[in-house]
């Protein structure tokens, strides 16, 4: 225990010093060899849905009626679907709206878990009615709760931001909203035990304010956990994605993402394999990336484990 | 195969063809039939669900006096001959009509069928306590008596130039007055045993039924005709979806038939393709369209939105609907969507032969140009982001329908075609038990219509169009003042209009019916309230050895059962 504390405070104090945490921290992951495949694979895959629509240049949405249910060809690496769309342009397309999902719902969900967890595990009055609330967030079943969210806000939103950013908004909102509830349960464990530590009473008995005892000495050490489900989160942010798609709530139906894509060509398996193929590759391979990243970076973060 | 199944194959064969010719069928010969209904029946009795799947489930054991084949021609089912003015059936003032019940009719539990149920069936469907889904098929009854055991007089309060309504097709067959005589008004929804196995004169009686799962149904011993059903037993299975209920008939061969298979032509070819069973299809009057709204659908106007007060700020521009309907290339739509199962059409009113307008075909040519011209003439420029405008408003729709990989395909095609013209689109897909749910507290009915143009197919039942025509009266207008309830969603409203419905309602003669149809289909086409896309027709699979199947969008599917047998 005593080796956490020193080296944050290594860390935090100690800022010429040869080896910085970070540095550790790197040099821990690298070793990471899933972790290493899993960033290869997931920074692949963004780098392709921000610059291959540049280099692939089909518009998705257009369909070329006599080019329908084809096979993969120079034309279309990835076939075509039934109304004659590109499948290639489809999945680069759809994959930016479900990893910035996936992204932008994390980020909600940490923000929410964080705080809640922080707060809750520092200040014991606050730490009974955060947590009720935190199990109120557990029991709220997200697909009626989406229906009527949706139902309340749709036109609203739409007016307001356009339909697309509308709706885009409008489910980070719920996913972010819904998810955040484990990381606040666990961030509360943590912080409830790093509070009673020696660091922390040495802090307060020289008077530190509790933010920046919260900022400067728990933050860095339950900066694990965290890291570690915000990679979940971004995978389970794009599966619930892809499930809403499925179910034929969220975007409208012209607007790919890989769970609509999949949705869509489930029917068609059996005619033009590609059409669950791709989508469903590029989505296992997301989440299974991501996963292994956050594999790694639990090993690399964790001083116990870091430096064996 | 080896050389012994060879030979026995030839020789049931033979035995087949002699049994055939000598036309020695005989009842309950050929086993089970295995059905499936991907909507699963909840109950088997019409007159409380108006669901397609209950009616056509029920109509294996209820019988209409008579019912539309599968032309859309009447024939007598329980009767001898269709009571008409020419044989006297049907009196002079056409406020009466006369039936007389074939002799030797019988209930399944043996007891001869009285005109006595006929009465009773009236009066169960309109007791007020009752809440009868089929109530519309008894409009304008004053009186049904039985003059005798086999005659059954029915008299309207004003002349009913189609006096069809009451006991003929499919929705309104005949209940046992033995069995439902105390589960009348409000008792008629607790009757659980009789709504689940209601007794009736067809050639099926019920065995067992799970709500919402399964139905057993055994050839009826005292069914009119000796040699009929063919079929010991009957499996109706409801659940899962179309696509697998298509593949369960043409690609596995579990079941004999499967009913309403809205999926994808290449899929279902695809699936046909391994020659366990064929495609059947048929038309009748359903016809998918695009309702236009009439009304200014903003949220901004609040409780007002919707509502006649506010006229659509571009849509009741003729100009405007006539360009979206010629800039649609409709055989696209057929191909990609419905296959042989569709057509293209430019009538709301499409069938029966006599009611269908020609003056409308322009719409079936694919025009993109002059629909420019149209909107260019009209005034509506072309924008720098390819929208036209006018006047500060752009032509922006928001288009939206059901879930269904059909109607998104749809959907997606028609975007494409209007974007060419300088039209943006939206597109919006709502659950289909919530579209069509009429859910007070849902803004996404198809009623509230809170969109610019919404996308579904409605028909009607049997032959005639005038309550069909009629709805799109100034008094079928949905607003929050009728609970939204009325057919009428472009919330189109004409005093000519209103004038021709009800002369319609008066007007007996079948020429100048028809005359009169043509013109509010033309009408409507005119103002661009409605713009028809696909006449489609029923889509259903049958097993390759289950023959006698006759394909019906008159009446119920399985009208015709009894004949169904098992090819060897």
């Amino acid at each position: 225990m005593s080796d956490q504390t020193r080296i944050v405070a290594e860390a935090v104090v100690e800022e010429d010093a040869p080896r910085s945490l970070g540095r550790d921290v790197w040099d821990q992951f690298t070793r990471h060899k899933g972790a290493m495949a899993g960033t290869a694979v997931f920074l692949f895959i963004v780098l392709a849905v921000i610059f291959g629509p540049l280099i692939h240049t089909i518009d998705p949405t257009y369909s070329d009626f006599r080019a329908r249910n084809q096979g993969m060809s120079w034309a279309h690496p990835m076939g075509t679907d039934n109304l004659g769309k590109d499948m290639l342009a489809q999945v680069l397309q759809g994959g930016r709206t479900s990893l910035l999902v996936g992204v932008v719902a994390m980020a909600i969900a940490m923000f929410f878990g964080t705080l809640v967890g922080v707060l809750a595990g520092y200040f014991r009055r606050l730490d009974g009615p955060l947590m009720r609330l935190t199990d109120l967030f557990l029991a709220l079943p997200i697909l009626p709760l989406l229906l009527v969210i949706i139902m309340l806000f749709r036109d609203t939103l739409r007016s307001t931001f356009g339909p697309e950013t509308g709706i885009f908004l409008l489910i980070v909102f719920i996913i972010g909203i819904t998810s955040w509830m484990q990381t606040a349960r666990i961030v509360r464990g943590d912080v409830l035990a790093l509070k009673e530590r020696e660091f922390v009473l040495a802090a307060k008995s020289i008077g530190t304010p509790a933010y920046r005892i919260i900022l400067r000495h728990i933050m860095p050490n339950i900066l694990s956990p965290i890291m570690v489900s915000a990679t979940l989160g971004i995978a389970t942010a794009i599966i619930t994605e892809s499930a809403l798609s499925f179910l034929g709530l969220g975007f409208p139906s012209d607007f790919p993402t890989w769970g609509r894509l999949l949705y869509d060509g489930a029917n068609f398996m059996t005619i033009t394999p590609s059409r669950v193929f791709w989508p469903g590759l590029v989505l296992s391979l997301t989440v299974l990336s991501v996963n292994y990243i956050g594999d790694g970076l639990r090993d690399a973060l964790d001083p116990h484990i870091r430096g064996r | 195969m080896t050389r012994i199944g060879l030979l026995m194959g030839a020789t049931a064969l033979v035995a087949a063809g002699a049994a055939y010719a000598d036309g020695h069928s005989e009842r309950g010969s050929d086993g089970q039939l295995n059905i499936i209904y991907w909507q699963a029946p909840s109950l088997l009795n019409p007159y409380l669900s108006g669901g397609t799947k209950e009616l056509e489930a029920a109509s294996l054991v209820l019988e209409p006096l008579a019912r539309y084949d599968e032309t859309g021609t009447m024939v007598p089912w329980l009767v001898d001959e269709i009571p008409t003015v020419a044989n006297g059936g049907v009196s002079e003032d056409l406020t009466q009509i006369t039936w007389t019940i074939s002799e030797g009719i019988m209930w399944s539990d043996g007891t001869p069928l009285t005109a006595a149920d006929a009465v009773f069936t009236w009066q169960y469907c309109t007791d007020p306590a009752g809440g009868c889904a089929q109530l519309s098929n008894y409009n304008g009854v004053s009186n049904v008596e039985a003059v005798d055991d086999s005659t059954i007089r029915i008299t309207f309060d004003e002349p009913k130039p189609f006096p069809y309504g009451p006991f003929v097709g499919a929705q309104s067959p005949i209940l046992q007055q033995a069995q439902f005589a105390d589960c009348t008004g409000e008792a008629a929804p607790t009757c659980t045993e009789e709504n689940f196995a209601p007794i009736g004169t067809g050639p099926f009686i019920v065995t067992d039924f799970k709500a919402n799962d399964v139905a057993t149904f055994e050839a009826n011993e005292n069914y009119r005709v000796a040699s009929q059903p063919a079929f010991a037993t009957v499996n109706f299975k409801g659940g899962g979806d179309a696509a697998s209920a298509a593949r369960s008939v043409l690609e596995t061969g579990e079941f004999d038939y499967a009913w309403n298979l809205q999926v994808e032509p290449e899929i279902l070819t695809q699936m046909e393709a391994a020659g366990q069973g064929e495609v059947v299809s048929a038309f009748g009057t359903s016809v998918e369209r695009l309702m236009v709204n009439f009304t200014n659908p903003s949220a901004d106007l609040g409780d007002e939105r919707g509502t006649v007060a506010h006229p659509h700020p571009f849509l009741t521009d003729t100009a405007v609907t006539r360009a979206l309907s010629l800039a649609i290339e409709r055989n696209i739509l057929v191909e990609a969507g419905y296959g042989a199962a569709g057509r293209p059409t430019c009538n709301v009113l499409p069938a029966p032969e006599v009611y269908a307008s020609t003056n409308n075909d322009w719409c079936l040519e694919y025009n993109p140009d002059e629909a420019n011209r149209l909107l260019d003439e009209a005034g509506w420029e072309m924008g720098d982001d390819g929208v036209r405008v006018k006047d500060g408003v752009r032509l922006s729709v928001l288009y939206q329908t059901s879930t269904n990989s059909v109607r998104q395909g749809t959907q997606a095609l028609i975007k494409q075609m209007w974007e060419a013209i300088g039209v943006e689109t939206e597109l919006r897909n709502i659950d289909g038990s919530v579209f069509f749910g009429g859910d007070q507290s849902s803004p996404d009915t198809f009623q509230k219509f809170f969109a610019d143009i919404e996308m579904y197919t409605n028909n009607f039942d049997g032959t005639d169009p005038e309550a069909y025509m009629g709805n799109w009266a100034c008094s079928e207008i949905p607003s929050p003042d009728n609970l939204w309830l009325g057919n009428n969603m472009p919330r189109f409203c004409s005093e000519e209009y209103d004038a021709m419905v009800v002369e319609m309602s008066q007007t007996a003669a079948l020429e100048d019916r028809a005359a009169l149809a043509i013109a509010m289909n033309d009408m409507l086409m005119d103002a661009g309230a409605i713009i028809p896309l696909i006449h489609r027709g029923g889509v259903s699979a049958r097993a390759a050895s289950l023959e006698g199947v006759k394909m019906n969008e008159w009446d119920s599917e399985l009208w015709n059962i009894a004949e169904w047998s098992r090819a060897e």
